[in-house]
C-alpha cells in the first residue's frame, strides 16, 4: 500500500544503468517511509532473470507487463499501462529517468491522474513532518536549484537526472515478488508506430549516457583539428562534446552539442578544450563530478568553473596528454 | 492544414553574465523574448505551409506584455495569434498551463497539428507538451529532428532519442515537440511586420474558454516551489600554467596524476 515505485526502462541489452539509478534513489525514500519499493518493466519481453536483477538491486515488489505490442516505447500504451497500474495500486511517489522516454510518458499520465510531475531532478527527500516528497532541480539553465512539492496529489511524481547518482551493488540474497500483468488489447493505439532506428555512422550520440565527455569549441579553429579532441576522448573510452560555436561551423553535428540550446548532462568528468564557458554553455554541465578546462585564456570563465585548468596551447596540450597517458599505460 | 504552434515568453538569456563569485546570472536588460527552442516550432510549421499549404496560427500564455512573442511570430510568416490572458492563470505549472492550452486548441479546432519547442529554456520541464497531447487524448511525437513527409493525414519523420534517430510515423491531429535539428528559424519580413502590427490579437480568458476554476494558477497547480536556492558552481580551480616544454610537460603529468586519484584514467573507462 501506498509504496514507492520506479519505471525502469529497457533497450536492446536488457535493463538501463538508469533503472537501477531510480532503484537506489527509490530504495532511500521507501526505507525513509517505512514502504516498499516497486519497479514497473514494461516492454515487448522481457527476460524473467532481469526482473531479478531489479530485485537484486533493491527492489521489493516487480510489476511485470510484457507484450509484443509493447516491443517500442509508445507513448499511449505505456501511460495507459501505468495509469492502470496506479488506480489498482495507489503508490505514493513514482520516479522515472529524465531520459526521452521518461520525459515522454510520465507528463502524458500526470495528467491522466491528475497530479504534479517535477521534472530532471537531481535531489530527493522525504519532509520530515509531512512525509512529502522534497525534489530538488536545476532550473533556468542551472542558474537556480528549485526545490519542489506535490502536497496534495497522488503519486508525486518526478523524472530524475540520469547519472546523478550511482546504483546500489547487486544483492543476489534479496528476496522479492514478481508480479505479471496482461496488457489489454484496449489499451493498444495504433496512431503513433516506430517503423525502424538509423543510428548515424561512427558518430554516437549519446553523449548523456557517457562517464567521460571531451568537448571542443571555437578554439580548435578548424574542422581537420577535432581529430585530436576525438583521439583523446577514444584513450579515455569517452565521448566528444562541442560548444555551439563548434556546432555551427559543422565541425560536430548537433547531437554533440552540450548547454542550454544542446545536452545537458552529469559525465563524471568533463573535459573542456579551447571552450570559453559562456552561461550557455556551463547550463549544460553544472553537475558534472569533475571538469578540467583547457584554455589558452587564465581568464576565461570555464577556467573559474572547473576543478583543474591547464592554462596554454590546446596543440601543444593534447597532443602531451595523448603520450603521457600511453606512456603511462605502457609502464603499469 | 491547421498547425497551432505555443509559444513562450522567456526572459533573455544572451545579454546575462555570470557573476563570478556567486555563480548566479546577472541581466543587464529585462528582455523578453520567444522561447529560443519555439523559433524551430515556428520554422518547422512555417516549412510546412511553404510546402504543402497550412494555415499557422501561435498561441502564448502569459502576461499582457506577451503579446510581443506573438506579433514576433506573426512578423516570422503566422496567420494568427490568440493570447491567453488572465489574472487567474497565474502561477501556473506545467499541469495548468497545459490545461489552458489545450482548451484554447480546442477552441481553434479543427486543428491538425500542434508544434512546440522541445522545452522552454527558463522553466526548463519540456512537460507542457505531452501534457497538451495528454488533455487533448492526442498521440504525441516528442523531440521530432525531421519531417519527411506529411500526406494523407500521415506524418513521417524521424526522432532523436539516446539510441538514434527513430523514424517514425503518425497519424494526425498529432502532438509534436521539435528539436534544433529540424532547421534554422527565419527571419522576420517587411511584409511580416507590417501585417503583424495591424492585426489586432484577440485575448482570450478564462470565462471565454470556460476553464474548470479548480484547475487554474496557482491554486490549479499540483506542484509548488517551495525552495530556490543558486547551486555553487565555482569549484577552486587548480589551475597549472602549461607553456614552454617543461611546465608543458610537468603540467600535464600534475593533470594525470589528478585524474588519476579520481579513478578516472582507467583504461577502457571508468566502469572497468
Ligand atoms: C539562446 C542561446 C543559446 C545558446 N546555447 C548554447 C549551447 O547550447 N551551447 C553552447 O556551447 N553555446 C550556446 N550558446 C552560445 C554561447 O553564448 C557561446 O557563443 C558559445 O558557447 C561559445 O563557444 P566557444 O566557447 O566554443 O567559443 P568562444 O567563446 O569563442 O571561446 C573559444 C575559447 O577558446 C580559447 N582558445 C582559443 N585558441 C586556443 C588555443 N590555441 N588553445 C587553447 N584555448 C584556445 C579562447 O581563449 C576561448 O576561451 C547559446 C547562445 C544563445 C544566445
Ligand atoms: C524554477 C521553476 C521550476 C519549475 N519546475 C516545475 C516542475 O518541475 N514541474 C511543473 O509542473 N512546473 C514547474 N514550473 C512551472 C513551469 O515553469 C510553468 O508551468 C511554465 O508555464 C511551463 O513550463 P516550462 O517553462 O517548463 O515549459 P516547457 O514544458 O519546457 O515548454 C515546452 C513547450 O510548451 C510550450 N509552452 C510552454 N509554456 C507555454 C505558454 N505559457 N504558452 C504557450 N506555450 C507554452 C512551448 O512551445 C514550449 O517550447 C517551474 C517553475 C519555475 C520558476
Amino acid at each position: 500500500m501506498h509504496d514507492v515505485w520506479i519505471l525502469a526502462e529497457t533497450g536492446h541489452n536488457g535493463l538501463k544503468d538508469i533503472s537501477f539509478e531510480l532503484l537506489a534513489r527509490g530504495r532511500a525514500l521507501a526505507d525513509t517511509l517505512g514502504v516498499k519499493l516497486a519497479a514497473v518493466v514494461i516492454g515487448g519481453g522481457l527476460e524473467s532473470s532481469e526482473a531479478w536483477r531489479l530485485i537484486a538491486h533493491g527492489s521489493d515488489i516487480v510489476y511485470v507487463v510484457q507484450d509484443s505490442r509493447l516491443e517500442h516505447v509508445t507513448c499511449i500504451p505505456y501511460s495507459r499501462v501505468i495509469e492502470h497500474l496506479i488506480r489498482k495500486h495507489s503508490p505514493q511517489i513514482l520516479l522515472a529517468g529524465a531520459t526521452t522516454t521518461g520525459r515522454t510518458i510520465l507528463p502524458y499520465v500526470a495528467v491522466k491522474v491528475h497530479s504534479g510531475l517535477t521534472a530532471d531532478c537531481t535531489d530527493l527527500a522525504i519532509e520530515a513532518d509531512t512525509g512529502n516528497l522534497l525534489q530538488t532541480r536545476p532550473a533556468i539553465g542551472g542558474n537556480i536549484m528549485a526545490t519542489i512539492k506535490t502536497p496534495d496529489h497522488r503519486p508525486q511524481m518526478a523524472t530524475v537526472r540520469p547519472r546523478s547518482c550511482r546504483p546500489l551493488k547487486a544483492d543476489p540474497s534479496r528476496s522479492g515478488q514478481v508480479v505479471s500483468e496482461l496488457f489489454e488489447t484496449a489499451w493498444d493505439d495504433d496512431r503513433f508506430s516506430v517503423e525502424d532506428i538509423r543510428v548515424p555512422e561512427g558518430d554516437r550520440v549519446s553523449i548523456e549516457e557517457a562517464d567521460i565527455v571531451v568537448s571542443g569549441g571555437r578554439g580548435l579553429k578548424k574542422k581537420e583539428n577535432v581529430v585530436l579532441l576525438d583521439r583523446l576522448a577514444h584513450l579515455l573510452s569517452g565521448e566528444t562534446g562541442a560548444s555551439r560555436e563548434a556546432v555551427d561551423r559543422g565541425w560536430k553535428s548537433y547531437p554533440h552539442q552540450v548547454g542550454l540550446s544542446g545536452k545537458t548532462i552529469s559525465p563524471k568528468l568533463y573535459i573542456g578544450v579551447g571552450i570559453s564557458g559562456a552561461v550557455q554553455h556551463l547550463a549544460g554541465i553544472k553537475t558534472a563530478e569533475c571538469i578540467v578546462a583547457i584554455n589558452s585564456d587564465e581568464e576565461a570563465n570555464l577556467v573559474a568553473m572547473a576543478d583543474f585548468a591547464l592554462i596554454g596551447d590546446l596543440f601543444e596540450i593534447l597532443p602531451e596528454i595523448q603520450r603521457q597517458i600511453e606512456e603511462r599505460r605502457r609502464s603499469s | 492544414m491547421h498547425i497551432v504552434v505555443p509559444i513562450k515568453q522567456v526572459p533573455e538569456t544572451s545579454d546575462v553574465h555570470m557573476d563570478a563569485l556567486t555563480g548566479t546570472m546577472i541581466r543587464s536588460g529585462n528582455t523578453a523574448i520567444i522561447n529560443p527552442l519555439d523559433l524551430y516550432a515556428i520554422e518547422s510549421a512555417l516549412k510546412l505551409k511553404d510546402r504543402i499549404g497550412a494555415t499557422v496560427s501561435v498561441l502564448t500564455m502569459g502576461p499582457t506584455s506577451a503579446v510581443k512573442v506573438l506579433k514576433e511570430a506573426m512578423a516570422m510568416g503566422c496567420d494568427a495569434a490568440v493570447h491567453l490572458s488572465d489574472r487567474k492563470f497565474a502561477g501556473a505549472d506545467t499541469w495548468s498551463t497545459s490545461y489552458v492550452l489545450s482548451l484554447a486548441i480546442r477552441n481553434l479546432s479543427p486543428v491538425d497539428l500542434i508544434m512546440t519547442g522541445e522545452r522552454a529554456t527558463d522553466g526548463d520541464t519540456g512537460q507542457v507538451t505531452p501534457e497538451v497531447a495528454s488533455w487533448l487524448d492526442l498521440p504525441l511525437v516528442s523531440f521530432l529532428s525531421s519531417i519527411s513527409t506529411v500526406q494523407d493525414g500521415i506524418l513521417e519523420g524521424e526522432r532523436l532519442i539516446e539510441e538514434g534517430y527513430q523514424k517514425i510515423r503518425c497519424l494526425l491531429p498529432a502532438v509534436v515537440s521539435v528539436v534544433k535539428e529540424v532547421g534554422e528559424p527565419r527571419l522576420p519580413t517587411l511584409r511580416g511586420k507590417k501585417r503583424a502590427m495591424t492585426y489586432d490579437i484577440p485575448v482570450w480568458t478564462a470565462d471565454e474558454l470556460k476553464a474548470e476554476e479548480s484547475f487554474l494558477g496557482l491554486k490549479g497547480s499540483p506542484t509548488r516551489v517551495v525552495r530556490i536556492g543558486t547551486p555553487s558552481v565555482i569549484r577552486d580551480a587548480t589551475v597549472v600554467q602549461a607553456s614552454g616544454e617543461y611546465s608543458l610537460k610537468s603540467a600535464v603529468s600534475q593533470l594525470l596524476d589528478f585524474l588519476d586519484e579520481k579513478g578516472l584514467l582507467t583504461e577502457g573507462g571508468t566502469h572497468a
